[in-house]
């Protein structure tokens, strides 16, 4: 099936929740879903005839770099707004296709659902989108920080992150 | 009355002989039968995806070579390989034919290493000396090509970066020839040895359905029976030309997808994979390698997510560009990061012993689960 | 040879003393040179040339390892029970030691001629259980605790095989005595153990077949005794990191490294004393041929020295071949196949000897 023949058949599922799809960037088309529908959308790609999504192939964050940044009085950058995305790649063993989806949250409090409970390799990659850009994934049995250590504070992936001075005591820029 | 037990916690810490790398393992036990394992990571995080989002595209190839250190090549070409999809660049033959047999090589390598250190960890010293003695003439190809042994930087976006040698082609075929009757002795020393055999049959299985949903990919997805190789079912470069097969796990000395099976198919895989080179040298074109190069990348505004078959399972990169030199987004799909989350459901209710063996048997590095 | 030294010192207990020291030096060169050897032979195997520049062919290799571990800082942590961790490398090296008195090395020199030979030699080599499991403890330390006790029960097990083989060669030739089992092997090498024995007449080409079994189910559980690969999952190296030795450093490693190769030769010789003559040799001695009396003690030590080497070569041999056992599957082929098989052995060796 095609892209547009999926999001169609999403839309007369899920409705609003569906939000759009846009095919003309390179290179792949790109469905859009509200952040806490996904878990419901995900069951209905695995467990559907026509789609039979059974392999998540990779589950990513990514700071789209959209707030708005206002300069201040004293010339510091403050930006407000923007959001966070996670990309879900999935494909088909047995149908062979593939698609894009694609949630998006806001920066201040992102949440959104967890889908470890439909495809298990989504574990890990959620932990790593959690440590790396601070999405909050609902419903995860294990949420915690995989690559970083696990006292540490901030999100390194975002674009405004800066390192702290000290970590447990030792100067980080040296 | 019954007896209070309590379950131990064993730490296989982070230094230890047998795990492939930093690596820390929790094991949960009850005297000598594993409840539960818990891997912690993160000890040889380097930030790669951070670091590439500060340096222009052509500049992240050393980083990609840096993630899995044994198989560098192919990181290079699933990383290249993205990037021209993203740009819609069509490298010339010769290139294309150049990669497809680096690539073959570098899996023989990387098969290699799998394999003899598998029977190291089981006790067994001899094999490990023996494939490392093979290895290294796979390393001097390498080495007259680009100068590097293990980190070669050599696939760039839109060509290579050397051209072969005027002797490599010659001194491939030789390899080829002194390399086929070792396969046999490994098979003879090793493989079908009662005493492995017992080691690693009916040692962690994993069904075929567990598997997929696990994300397993690769040898690790083969050997559960599940015939599913990128290189035939979602093809890429030129691998359509070649006539090879997919080895596939069918529980020969015990039940399919235990670590024997998942063990066997790399050791067929290396077999074919000395047959896809047999086939591409003898057709390797005439051309300019560095002709295709860009002076400047700068992909347009999208997405892509390209994945190749890496020795170590289905490795995809997915990089944002926003247009600019830089990539808004580099994420690295490492195979054995997903490998090494199935560990925990694969483990249970084996000994201690076994999870050496099954850890073995996933055949993960560390440099590229924490990247 | 006690009786000679009797006569020039006039006093037994110096002379007891003094018959020990040829035992202690031949062990003690004979662990440096085994050392070296399970360092080349390892090597060759493995396409590589192993040590080369100590000496010729760096057979000087292993003194100067010694010399070093001699200098070493002597560690012992805190939280170790001290009398327990001192001691234990010395009782696991005693006892390796103790057992060598009982074998003949030459028709004249043994140290001592005791009517329980073999069952001394058992019981020692029983006993060093009771070092590896205070090494184990005593180290506070999960790991070595596992490696002890993994030892501890793969040693006890396979006493058992070893025992009913023992009782069966014992049944062959009548006593305990190591120095009369090999004195009655003489002559011929048709009346080694392993052909029969030297008792009966033709008729023991019966017993061949079962001596075969008996070598080999000795052969194994002698090699479990002493925890070498495929058996040795107490020190597996790559799962827990040299296992009740983690602890140890200097000296104390030094004597758990040669009370293993002691061991070694300890089980190579009792093969070769129950199954291949001993110190006999297979055609008759150069000093009967040549007339020299002197000459013949010299060459049953050579012959002694060969045939107990050889089987040292065939342990390292094996070590660097196979791959290791599991707990369970050594548990399995102790209990489930070797001790069946030696008891059944033992039975039908017994009806036919009455036969």
């Amino acid at each position: 099936m095609s892209a547009e023949e999926i999001y169609n058949l999403l839309k007369e599922n899920f409705g609003n929740a569906i939000l759009e799809i846009v095919s003309n960037v390179p290179t792949e088309p790109i469905i859009s879903v509200e952040p806490l529908q996904i878990n419901v959308i995900s069951q209905f790609l695995r467990d559907s005839n026509e789609l039979q999504f059974d392999n998540l192939m990779n589950l990513s964050g990514v700071d789209d770099n959209n707030a708005t940044k206002t300069t201040n009085e004293d010339g510091s950058v403050s930006s407000q707004g923007g959001t966070l995305s996670v990309f879900y790649h999935l494909d088909s063993f047995s149908l062979k296709h593939k698609i894009t989806l694609k949630t998006s949250t806001n920066r201040d409090v992102p949440e959104v659902e967890s889908v470890t409970n439909i495809w298990y390799s989504a574990n890990w990659h959620e932990r790593e989108a959690f440590d790396m850009f601070g999405i909050n994934f609902l419903n995860h049995p294990d949420l915690r920080r995989i690559l970083m250590p696990y006292d540490w504070e901030g999100f390194p992936l975002r674009k405004d992150y800066e390192n702290p001075e000290f970590y447990e005591g030792m100067k980080i820029p040296y | 009355m019954a007896l209070k037990t309590e379950e131990m916690i064993l730490n296989m810490g982070p230094q230890h002989p047998s795990t492939h790398g930093v690596l820390r393992l929790e094991l949960v036990l009850d005297g000598e039968v594993v409840h539960d394992v818990k891997p912690h990571i993160g000890y040889l995080h380097r930030c790669m995806e951070k670091h590439s989002e500060a340096m222009t595209y052509s500049q992240v190839v050393p980083y990609t070579d840096r993630m899995d250190y044994l198989a560098s090549m192919y990181n290079n070409f699933g990383y290249v390989g993205a990037v021209e999809k993203l740009m819609d660049i069509k490298v010339p033959e010769r290139v294309e034919y150049i990669r497809v047999i680096m690539g073959e090589l570098q899996r023989i390598a990387s098969h290699l290493v799998a394999l003899g250190t598998f029977g190291l960890d089981l006790g067994a010293f001899t094999p490990f000396l023996y494939l490392f003695r093979d290895r290294e003439k796979i390393l001097d190809l390498f080495e007259i090509t680009c100068g590097a042994r293990l980190l070669y930087n050599y696939m760039w976006v839109g060509g290579l970066s050397h051209d072969i040698h005027p002797d490599f082609v010659r001194k491939t075929k030789e390899f080829i020839n002194y390399f086929r009757p070792t396969v046999v002795e490994l098979n003879n020393l090793l493989t079908f040895n009662k005493i492995f055999i017992e080691r690693t049959a009916n040692i962690g299985v994993c069904p075929a359905k567990e598997a997929i949903n696990l994300g397993l990919s690769g040898p690790n997805l083969r050997g559960s029976g599940v015939k599913f190789d990128l290189r035939k079912n979602d093809t890429y470069s030129i691998y359509d030309r070649f006539d090879f097969e997919i080895p596939v796990g069918e529980g020969l000395v015990g039940t399919v997808g235990d670590c024997w099976d998942r063990y066997y198919v790399r050791v067929q895989e290396v077999e074919q994979s000395l047959r896809i080179i047999e086939q591409a040298i003898d057709q390797i074109p005439d051309g300019d390698v560095s002709k295709e190069i860009p002076r400047r990348v700068k992909p347009p505004v999208g997405t892509v997510y390209h994945r190749v078959e890496a020795p170590k399972g289905e490795l995809g990169y997915f990089i944002v560009s926003d247009g600019s030199v830089n990539p808004a987004r580099v994420k690295v799909r490492a195979p054995s990061f997903v490998s090494l989350s199935a560990i925990g459901q694969m483990a249970k209710g084996y000994l201690v012993a076994d999870v050496v063996a099954i850890l073995g048997s996933l055949d993960i590095v560390l440099g590229e689960i924490d990247r | 040879m006690q009786n000679y030294l009797i006569e020039i010192f006039g006093s037994e207990i110096v002379a007891y003393i003094l018959a020990t020291v040829p035992v202690l030096a031949f062990i003690v060169v004979f662990v440096l040179f085994a050392v070296w050897l399970e360092r080349k032979v390892s090597a060759h195997m493995q396409d590589r040339l192993g040590p080369m520049r100590v000496g010729w062919h760096g057979v000087l290799q292993t003194l100067a390892d010694f010399l070093k571990l001699l200098q070493k800082e002597d560690i012992v942590a805190s939280a170790n029970d001290k009398a327990l961790f001192n001691i234990a490398p010395y009782v696991v090296f005693v006892t390796t030691l103790i057992t060598y008195t009982m074998l003949p090395f030459t028709s004249i020199f043994i140290g001592s001629n005791a009517d329980v030979g073999i069952y001394f030699v058992l019981a020692f080599s029983g006993a060093v259980v009771a070092g590896i499991l205070m090494a184990g403890w005593a180290s506070n330390n999960k790991y070595s605790l596992y490696g002890s006790l993994r030892s501890a029960a793969q040693i006890v097990s396979y006493e058992i095989p070893t025992a009913l083989v023992v009782l069966t060669m014992i049944m062959l030739y009548g006593t305990l005595s190591l120095g009369d089992i090999t004195t009655a092997q003489t002559s011929q090498f048709w009346n080694w153990g392993i052909f029969g024995g030297p008792v009966l007449g033709i008729g023991k080409i019966l017993l061949v077949p079962f001596m075969f079994v008996a070598f080999i189910i000795l052969f194994i559980s002698t090699l479990a005794e002493s925890n070498r690969t495929p058996f040795d999952l107490p020190e597996s190296e790559s799962e827990l990191v040299a296992g009740f030795n983690t602890e140890y450093s200097g000296i104390k490693f030094s004597m758990f490294f040669l009370s293993e190769f002691a061991n070694m030769f300890l089980i190579g010789a009792i093969l070769v004393i129950f199954f291949f003559g001993g110190y006999n040799s297979p055609f008759g001695y150069l000093g009967n041929l040549l007339g020299i009396e002197w000459l013949i003690p010299i060459e049953q030590l050579f012959w002694f020295l060969t045939k107990g080497m050889f089987f040292v070569f065939v342990d390292m041999w094996l070590r660097w071949t196979l791959p290791r056992v599991r707990v369970d599957q050594l548990m399995t082929i102790c209990w489930k196949y070797l001790i069946p098989y030696a008891f059944f052995n033992l039975l039908i060796v017994g009806l036919i000897l009455l036969i």
